[in-house]
C-alpha cells in the first residue's frame, strides 16, 4: 500500500483479511469496481463501509465515487442481509396476476415494508421491477430458488419452509 | 438379453427459469426416482423452454416417432405417467403429442428460437448439430464490408426497442478509426413482460456468442462484454460456462477458429439498476461507474466504452445474426412487412391464458397475438387493457386490436413495441393506478441526471396519488399532462421521454378511471 496517497482512515491500517484476495483479483481489471462490490458482497452479504477507504485506495478512486456506486445501485447492501432474502416482482406482468396481494400479504406476515430486514435478522424482504418470469406471474425468489404462479398460500408455504431451514 | 432395453430412453426436461419455477427441477428428480425404481435406463437432458409457459414443465420423451410432449407435468403425475407407458410414448392425460404441431407453435416462424427447449444448452455439440457455428465460418471468408453488407440487406433493426437499423450502425464502427473497439450485449432486459432474451441466455447461449464474434469481425472489435442484469442469475450461469466451452473448443479466444483473429467475451453484472439497460448509462456501468446516462452526441459507435468505438446491441439482435448469414440476408427480409423485416419476439404476459414466447413474421395482429395464441385472458374476463413495449408502453384497449405488429404502425398509434412485451389486464384493472405506476417506476429507476425525469416523475405520482385519494381530477389530470409532454420533450433518455406513453395511453384510452373516481368516491385500495 502506498503511504503516499493512503487516506487518513488507511494509512495506518492493514487492508480488512477477507477483503485483501478480492482486491487482488479485480484491480487491474478496466471498469473493475462493480465486480469488486459483487464480489465482496458475495462473500460477506454486503458492502461493510470501513471497507470503502480500501476498495477507494485499491482502485484509485475518491471515497464519494466509490460510496456513490454502492448508493447507486439498488442491489447493493450496506448492512448485513437477513438470513433470507425473498424478493417480490413488482412488474407490470405480475401486477396483472395479484402481485399487490401478495406484497401486502408478506410486508403483513414479516412485519417489514418492502426494502426491509426483519429485526430478528431472519428476512430481508425486497421489491424488484421482473424477474423476467413473466410466463408464469406472480413470481418470487427466495433465496436465489424461484418461484412462480404464486398464491397466498404458496407464499405462506414457502416462507414456513425457509424459517424451518433456518 | 435384449439389447434394445440397455437403450436408455431420452427424457427432456426444461432447466429454464420459468420452469424451474414452477417445479421443473421436481419433475426431473420424480422422473429420475421412478425410472430407478422400475430399473428404467433412462438418460434425463435438461434443455431450455419452447416458451409454452401455460404447460410448463413441459416433459418431452424421445420416441421412435419423435419427440412427445406431455404437460403440465408435476411431481405426483409421475408414477402415472410410467404406468401408462410415457417412456415409449403412450396416451395419457398429460399427452400433447409431437410438440411441433402444437397450434401454439406450429404458427410461429421459429428463425432465431429454433433451438429454445430443443437442445442442450451447454453442449457445444448440440449446438453445431443444429447449424451452430455455420455462419461464423461463412463470416471468416468474408471481408469485414460484405459481412456489414449483409446485415444491411436484412433489414435487421434492433430488437431492444429503438429499431434503429443494425447495418448502419455496424457500418460507423467499422468505419471508426482506432485500434481498440468493442462489441457490448446489452442482456439489461429489465422490461416487465419480456423474457425471450433470457431465454436465449439460458436456452441457446451459443446463438448469442456466436452473434457477436461475427460482429466483432465486422467491425473489428477484440474485446466483447455481456451486460447481464444480477435478476437472472440462471442466466449468469449458463453463458458463463457456454463462454468457457466456446473458449475451450476455440471459438473465443487469440486465434478464432484457426483465423488468426482474436475474440474475447466477458460477463458483466448489473446491479439492480433498470436505467442501465439504456446504453449509455449501460456504457458508464460496465465503466465501474454510477450508472447515468450520457448526453448524445458522441455516438457510442465512435465514442462509446472506454471512449472507443462500441457496437451496442441486445440479446436478440446480436443473436440474430447468425440466423441471417445462415438463411441468407434476403431469405429472412423475405419475412415481415414495410420496414419492419425479419420475425419479432413476441412476449405473451400477465392476465393471459397461454402466456408464452411468440416468434411471428412482423405484421400479425395484436388481436390475433392476445387471442389466438394468449387464449384470452387467464381469469376468463375481458381483456380491457394491453401494454405493449415494457413498463415505458403504451397502454392500448380493444380498440386498438387490429393494429399489425410492426415498428411504424405503432408508432403511429402513438405506441411502440419495444422489446415485444405484451401484458395483458383484465377488466378488474385500476388504469388510475397503473397511470401512477408508470410514473413511480420511473422516479425509482431515474438515474437523477436530467430534471424532466427526475423530478416529473416524482410531481407526477404525487399529482396521481391526490386524484386517487378523491381530489380534484381536471386541475390533477392538466398537471399530468403538462408533466409528461415535458418529460417526453426535455428528457435526457427514453426512461423519462418515455413515461409518457403508459401515462397518456392509460388517459386517453381509459379516461373513465380518472374521472369517475372522484364523482363515485371509488375508495383507493393499498
Amino acid at each position: 500500500m502506498t503511504g503516499e496517497r493512503g487516506s487518513m482512515e488507511t494509512r495506518d491500517r492493514e487492508v480488512p483479511s477477507p477483503l485483501a484476495p478480492l482486491l487482488e483479483a479485480h484491480r487491474s481489471r478496466p471498469g473493475a469496481l462493480l465486480p469488486l462490490l459483487h464480489a465482496v458482497q458475495e462473500a460477506v452479504g454486503y458492502v461493510p463501509p470501513a471497507w470503502v477507504p480500501f476498495i477507494a485506495e485499491a482502485l484509485d478512486l475518491s471515497r464519494a465515487e466509490v460510496h456513490g456506486v454502492i448508493r447507486f445501485y439498488p442491489h447493493f447492501r450496506q448492512t448485513p442481509p437477513g438470513a433470507h432474502r425473498l424478493v417480490l416482482c413488482r412488474g407490470e406482468s405480475c401486477l396483472a396476476r395479484g402481485a399487490e396481494e401478495l406484497i401486502a400479504q408478506a410486508e403483513r406476515l414479516l412485519g417489514v415494508f418492502l426494502g426491509g430486514d426483519t429485526p430478528d435478522g431472519r428476512f430481508s424482504l425486497e421489491g424488484v421491477y421482473c424477474l423476467g418470469l413473466c410466463g408464469c406471474s406472480p413470481a418470487a425468489m427466495l433465496d436465489g430458488q424461484v418461484q412462480g404462479r404464486l398464491t397466498p398460500r404458496g407464499l405462506e408455504a414457502f416462507l414456513a419452509a425457509a424459517q424451518e431451514r433456518s | 438379453m435384449n439389447p434394445a432395453r440397455e437403450t436408455p430412453t431420452v427424457v427432456y426436461v426444461p432447466r429454464d427459469a420459468a420452469a424451474l419455477a414452477v417445479g421443473a427441477d421436481a419433475v426431473a428428480e420424480a422422473i429420475r426416482a421412478e425410472a430407478a425404481r422400475r430399473a428404467l435406463p433412462l438418460q434425463l437432458k435438461r434443455t431450455g423452454s419452447r416458451g409454452l409457459f401455460w404447460l410448463e414443465p413441459l416433459v418431452e420423451v424421445a420416441t421412435p416417432q419423435g419427440r412427445i410432449a406431455y404437460g403440465p407435468v408435476q411431481p405426483e403425475d409421475v408414477p402415472g405417467l410410467f404406468a401408462a407407458g410415457f417412456l415409449a410414448g403412450a396416451a395419457h392425460p398429460l399427452r400433447l403429442g409431437v410438440p411441433a404441431a402444437l397450434p401454439y407453435l406450429q404458427g410461429q416462424d421459429r428463425l432465431l428460437h429454433a433451438r429454445l427447449g430443443v437442445i442442450e444448452p451447454d453442449r457445444v455439440d448440440d449446438y453445431l448439430a443444429t447449424g451452430g457455428y455455420r455462419a461464423l465460418e461463412q463470416a471468416l471468408a468474408l471481408e469485414p464490408p460484405e459481412l456489414v453488407a449483409q446485415v444491411q440487406r436484412s433489414g435487421l433493426r434492433g430488437r431492444g426497442g429503438a429499431a434503429f437499423p443494425a447495418g448502419i450502425k455496424w457500418d460507423t464502427v467499422r468505419r471508426a478509426p482506432g485500434p481498440t473497439k468493442y462489441v457490448v450485449c446489452n442482456a439489461d432486459e429489465g422490461d416487465s413482460g419480456t423474457f425471450a432474451d433470457r431465454m436465449v441466455l439460458e436456452g441457446d447461449p451459443f446463438s448469442l456468442i456466436e452473434g457477436m464474434t461475427i460482429a466483432a469481425l465486422a467491425v473489428g472489435a477484440t474485446q466483447g462484454y455481456v451486460y447481464l442484469r444480477v435478476e437472472y442469475p440462471h442466466a449468469y450461469r449458463t453463458l458463463t460456462a457456454a463462454i468457457e466451452l466456446a473458449r475451450a473448443r476455440g471459438y473465443l479466444g487469440p486465434d478464432v477458429c484457426g483465423s488468426g483473429r482474436a475474440f474475447e467475451l466477458e460477463v458483466r453484472v448489473g446491479a439492480g439498476a433498470y436505467v442501465c439497460g439504456e446504453e449509455t448509462a449501460l456504457l458508464e456501468s460496465l465503466e465501474g461507474k454510477r450508472g447515468l446516462v450520457r448526453a448524445k452526441p458522441p455516438l457510442p459507435a465512435l465514442a462509446g466504452l472506454f471512449g472507443r468505438p462500441t457496437l451496442v446491441h441486445n440479446v436478440l439482435t446480436l443473436a440474430t445474426v447468425p440466423v441471417i448469414l445462415a438463411e441468407g440476408a434476403e431469405a429472412y427480409r423475405d419475412y415481415g412487412c414495410g420496414n419492419s423485416r425479419g420475425t419479432l419476439s413476441l412476449q405473451l404476459a400477465g392476465n393471459v391464458r397461454r402466456p408464452g414466447l411468440v416468434e411471428k413474421a412482423f405484421g400479425m395482429s395484436l388481436g390475433e397475438l392476445l387471442y389466438d395464441y394468449g387464449g384470452g385472458t387467464a381469469s376468463g374476463r375481458p381483456i380491457r387493457a394491453v401494454q405493449v413495449g415494457g413498463p415505458l408502453g403504451a397502454y392500448l384497449s380493444p380498440s386498438h386490436f387490429d393494429l399489425p405488429l410492426d415498428y411504424e404502425t405503432f408508432a403511429a398509434a402513438g405506441a411502440m413495441l419495444g422489446h415485444g412485451g405484451i401484458v395483458v389486464f383484465d377488466d378488474t384493472v385500476d388504469m388510475a393506478r397503473m397511470a401512477r405506476h408508470a410514473f413511480a417506476f420511473c422516479a425509482d429507476e431515474s438515474c437523477g441526471k436530467c430534471t424532466p425525469c427526475r423530478i416529473g416523475s416524482v410531481r407526477g405520482r404525487e399529482a396521481l396519488e391526490r386524484v386517487l385519494a378523491g381530489g380534484p381530477v381536471e386541475a390533477e389530470l392538466a398537471l399530468v399532462r403538462e408533466l409528461a409532454a415535458t418529460m417526453r420533450d426535455a428528457s435526457l433518455c427514453a426512461l423519462g421521454g418515455m413515461t409518457a406513453y403508459p401515462v397518456l395511453g392509460a388517459l386517453e384510452h381509459f379516461p373513465e378511471d380518472f374521472t369517475a373516481r372522484a364523482r363515485s368516491g371509488r375508495p383507493v385500495q393499498g
